[in-house]
């Protein structure tokens, strides 16, 4: 491989290379410095004259004197079953002491977009025991559904209790959880690995590390590693995917810090104008194809800058994925755990889990019975705390109840806790029962009369 | 082809530089928007930039292991689109290219390099001529018709081919590709059509539209109409339902043709549609929606200057359609998305940016895009429309973006969604207060003529409640209801029932998902006779806690979903009198 020695510029993790044979771009590029160490990296722009290099680790070391040698393939990466217990590095390389992954097959980490027409629809329950998520904003599979979560919250605890908990009820398919974690701190790291190996999860789990103090650049690939692992598993050998994707702030940064290191135009708050599009490529990487078994399912966690919903981060995420999970810092204070706040959370494909033959058929009625309630019931907060209770007519009195009730029986539940969908929702009744009948509208009569529990118990009297 | 009359040489240019999905190419004869074909994969890519000797592209599909060096070659035709039977139930990319051709060609991912014709060559339609020999035919004249689906699919002379007069006109099973007319002058006619889509098909005459597009959503058609022909815009946040209400308006509206655009949306909603499509029913011909639909998905992780042309793509198809003579709505979700492809490219063309780095010609790009809505007199004289409803997604729900405001300085029909209404389950989360339309106006006669003369005034009545409330509530929020005049709590109480009867409407109920004009009108009708009974009791003496108390208007929420809800509306609207006859009574 000819190895060219005309580097001439270097700025941040840009590696500028004068004079060479056509270049492909996207190529995999081979930096070797003096002590024969060898850097990583990939072209971004690619001329006769003038090929721009992206490196994916630190840019120490490299000098004008470096050698640069172009691989001829884009970046590929081993996968093979035995992947299965592995920790790797955010590099893809293992950092568990163990073999090199045996590649049974080599693939193109950046992905092919799924052919619409050949979707599956997702429409599997995918039951977490927290009911938050169940009751209220059901996830399925194939769906991506992110954690929007803010510095200091226990969004961790949260990610770890669906991957410990999640099943689809009555489904004994195989299934595996795919880790990536992008500068997340060492003690992070080890949480999470403890809570796996305590719960036996490893067993079923590739993990990919990008810590802290790794290159912020690796942690463009990081997920990228981590998705093509997933569809590996999913889409060649049938099995059903959880990924989780932490934390991608972080990741957004080093999109960032690319993006003023090439010197391009910024877009809202510094952030690339093509990040929409390149974070897409991440979450669209979920989803299920017709006529095959597997499934990517998505769960990727964000903490908000100053819990801002509206910050380009969360912000564009919000617009591709199907739905969010809010974590919310006033219940957290309230000492409820966990801290979801359902009224910003929603789940885009909930309808297609629910119901009938999937859950119950009053999953839906109940749902949005209380989310109606538990909104009026918080607005009514404001008003109490100018007016007083006592000025509160009996029904907003009820609902203000409800809102408390809510959050102390239905939203708070423990960090092992598992719950059915059956606990959900009769924890859902009990407190609706708190209600006069007539203010459920929501809930046909026909249902009131099924799952009601004062008029069941009534029924039963007579 | 007819689509242009320059010739293209022939000769190779040779790729200089490649940086993502821009590249340029030198030696190459090129004039601006033609399409060439990148690289030895042959990747379609359209001219959008000349700088002297080098020609800035930007490809459709993904450029990775593309070198300097590699060939390039000009296919001397603009960006078009094929038009002709078989458009109808179709699944295309951005560049009509079938997405089932696609899986068949290349797996269940999309790979790159492969074209695909947007109409089948093969398939074999009955084509009945509706001209004969000796006819004069002027341009976009209707020369025979095809059952495609349930729709009649017409066979038009090109806008842009000469008037002559008909020497065969043939009747039988052709392809597309195959001659079905000939001209005096000799030249030949097929089904087909080609048409380059960043042109705008011309019309004879275009007209102010005065018909509403009824949509079945209460909301919508009662209180924000939008007329055929007409524009209109939905901006929300993520999470208000702009795609639930784009999706009940391509089920619903009373359109002939449906043409959807899922641009750099989410994979699996394109997924939802086209489960969903084939089984759904038109309320009008029963037949399934499909039949009717034209789909166009370039979701978000497909290559971004396919997204650009997407929205291009859809409307010529749906202008197509407009000048058979057919009402056409088409929906683009999301037009943000489109203006984010925009500014994709021209960061890479490196242009100086205008505000939060779009191009300076977002505006303009914008306002061509809609006005190539409208409600027409096409060549041949038919009337035919293309109403055009366009999601926006504002950054942060900030409806101050550069999208949004232009967008807004075009259309006509604002639907404002509000992300508080979505979150306590207000659906459609419509704001009622800050939604507008301009077409109320010109539409009045039609409501007045089929619906009822009452119509008009009952709109502006709840209007004015609900105006009303929002200045009660703020005081609400201060003192608590108590302390309102009662007849300001019956207010209060109409109001409520307005947003829950009327303004809510379940998407996924089989019944509420459509509700027709008199439905509307009997919904809105039994509303306001509770108003006048409570506002009477009042006057009389009977407390606002007593009028609360009456049960007939707990019932009134179910009419909404039974669908042969007279009887049932007439026996509350009875029972509401009697309990307020013992109200007045007792006081």
């Amino acid at each position: 491989m000819k190895e060219y020695r005309t580097i001439n510029k270097i700025a941040g993790p840009l590696v500028f290379v004068e004079k060479t044979e056509p270049v492909a771009y996207g190529e995999l590029v081979n930096i070797v410095l003096f002590d024969g160490t060898i850097k990583r990296g990939q072209v971004l722009d690619t001329s006769d004259e003038l090929v721009v290099v992206q490196i994916f680790e630190t840019t120490t070391g490299i000098g004008r004197d470096s050698g640069v040698r172009f691989t001829g393939e884009t970046i590929k990466m081993p996968v093979g079953k035995d992947m299965l217990g592995r920790i790797l590095s955010g590099g893809g390389k293992p950092i568990d002491g163990g073999p090199e992954i045996v590649p049974e097959k080599r693939l193109d980490i950046t992905g092919a977009a799924i052919n619409p027409y050949a979707r599956g629809m997702p429409a599997d329950f995918i039951q977490t025991g927290i009911s938050t998520i169940d009751g209220t904003n059901t996830l399925v599979r194939g769906q991506k559904l992110p954690i929007f979560s803010g510095a200091g919250l226990p969004h961790n605890n949260v990610a770890l209790q669906i991957a410990r908990q999640a099943k689809v009820p009555g489904s004994t398919e195989s299934f595996a959880v795919v880790f990536a974690a992008m500068g997340i701190t060492k003690e992070e790291a080890n949480y999470f690995m403890q809570d796996f190996e305590r719960t036996g999860a490893l067993e079923h789990a590739v993990v990919f590390l990008n810590l802290a103090d790794d290159p912020a650049v690796e942690r463009i690939i990081t997920p990228r590693l981590a998705l093509t692992t997933a569809e590996y598993l999913a889409f060649e050998l049938g099995m059903h995917v959880l990924v989780i994707l932490t934390d991608m702030t972080n990741y957004c940064e080093a999109l960032r810090q690319i993006g003023a290191a090439r010197e391009e135009v910024p877009g809202r708050r510094g952030y690339p104008g093509y990040m929409y599009t390149d974070l897409a490529c991440i979450y669209e990487r979920a989803g299920m194809i017709k006529g095959q078994k597997g499934s990517v399912t998505q769960i990727p966690i964000l903490t908000m800058p100053g819990d801002d919903i509206t910050h380009p981060i969360p912000d564009l995420t919000g617009y591709i994925t199907e739905g969010q999970i809010v974590v919310n810092r006033d219940l957290h204070r309230k000492g409820i755990y966990p801290p979801i706040n359902v009224l910003p959370s929603l789940s885009r494909l909930m309808n297609l889990g629910i119901g009938n033959g999937k859950t119950r058929d009053d999953h839906k009625k109940v749902s949005d019975q209380m989310y109606a309630g538990y909104a009026e019931g918080n607005d009514l907060r404001g008003l109490v705390a100018i007016v007083g209770k006592d000025a509160l007519s009996e029904r907003d009195r009820l609902l203000l109840e409800f809102a408390d009730l809510f959050e102390n029986r239905f939203v708070r539940q423990g960090y092992d806790e598992d719950r059915t969908i059956e606990d959900t929702l009769t924890i859902g009744w009990e407190l609706l029962s708190t209600l006069p009948v007539e203010q459920l509208t929501r809930i046909d009569r026909d249902l009131i009369n099924k799952y009601h529990p004062k008029i069941k118990a009534g029924a039963k009297k007579e | 082809m007819e689509v242009k009359g320059k010739q293209a040489n022939g000769k190779q240019g040779v790729l200089k530089r490649i940086a993502g999905p821009v590249v340029t190419a030198v030696n190459l004869d090129a004039h601006m928007y033609d399409v060439v074909k990148v690289g030895k994969e042959e990747l379609m890519g359209e001219v959008i930039k000349i700088q002297g000797e080098h020609i800035i592209i930007q490809v459709y599909e993904d450029t990775s292991g593309i070198r300097p060096g590699e060939p390039v070659s000009n296919t001397g035709l603009s960006l078009a689109v094929e038009l002709g039977p078989g458009l109808l139930t179709s699944i295309y990319d951005g560049i009509q290219r079938p997405l089932s051709v696609l899986v068949d060609k290349m797996g269940n991912f999309i790979e790159r390099g492969v074209s695909a014709p947007g109409l089948s060559h093969t398939k074999k339609w009955t084509f009945k001529p509706l001209v004969k020999t000796g006819d004069k035919v002027e341009p976009g004249a209707i020369l025979g018709e095809v059952q495609e689906t349930n729709i009649v699919h017409k066979v038009m002379l090109p806008p842009n081919a000469k008037a002559g007069v008909v020497k065969t006109i043939k009747s039988g099973d052709f392809t597309v590709d195959e001659t079905i007319c000939v001209l005096d002058d000799g030249r030949e006619f097929p089904m087909i059509q080609r048409w380059p889509v960043r042109v705008p098909r011309p019309v004879k005459e275009k007209l102010n539209p005065t018909i509403p597009l009824i949509t079945g959503q209460r909301i919508l058609d009662g209180l924000f109409p939008i007329a055929k022909g007409g524009t209109a815009a939905i901006p929300g946040p993520f999470g208000s339902g702009k795609t639930v209400t784009q999706q009940q308006l391509a089920k619903w509206s009373d359109a002939e043709i449906v043409v959807y655009i899922g641009c750099g949306e989410r994979g699996n909603e394109m997924t939802e549609v086209l489960t969903e499509f084939p089984h759904l029913e038109d309320p009008k011909s029963g037949k399934p929606l499909m039949e009717r639909t034209v789909l166009i998905a370039n979701t978000s992780n497909m290559p971004v200057a396919a997204r650009e042309a997407s929205v291009y793509t859809g409307i010529t198809i749906a202008e197509y359609f407009r000048d058979m003579g057919y009402d056409v709505s088409l929906m683009a979700d999301s037009t943000s998305r489109w203006a984010e492809a925009m500014r994709e490219i021209s960061s890479r063309l490196e242009e100086m940016p205008g505000e939060e780095g779009y191009p300076a010609y977002l505006a303009a790009r914008l306002s061509e895009f809609y006005e190539r809505a409208g409600l027409v007199k096409a060549l041949n004289g038919n009337g035919g429309s293309v109403s055009v409803i366009g999601a926006v997604s504002p950054p942060g729900g900030d409806f101050s973006e550069p999208v949004t405001q232009n967008t807004l300085r075009i259309v006509k029909v604002f639907w404002a969604l509000d992300a508080k209404l979505s979150q306590r389950r207000h659906f459609p989360a419509i704001n009622w207060l800050n939604s507008y339309s301009l077409y109320l106006e010109a539409l009045q006669d039609y409501y007045d003529k089929e619906v009822s003369p009452e119509w008009n005034k009952i709109r502006s009545w709840a209007m004015e409640v609900l105006q009303k409330e929002a200045e009660l509530q703020e005081i609400v929020q201060l003192v608590g209801s108590d302390a309102l005049p009662e007849s300001e709590q019956v207010t209060i109480e109409v109001a409520r029932m307005i947003r829950e009867i009327f303004l809510q409407q379940n998407a996924y109920d089989s019944v509420d998902t459509f509700c027709d004009m008199t439905k509307q009108y009997d919904m809105m009708k039994a509303i306001k006779l509770f108003a006048d009974l409570a506002y009477a009791a009042q006057l009389a003496g009977v407390s606002p806690a007593q009028i609360n108390t009456v049960k007939s208007k707990n019932e009134l929420p179910q009419i909404k979903f039974i669908k042969d809800y007279k009887p049932e509306l007439a026996k509350i609207e009875k029972q509401m009198d009697a309990e307020f006859n013992t109200l007045r009574s007792a006081a």
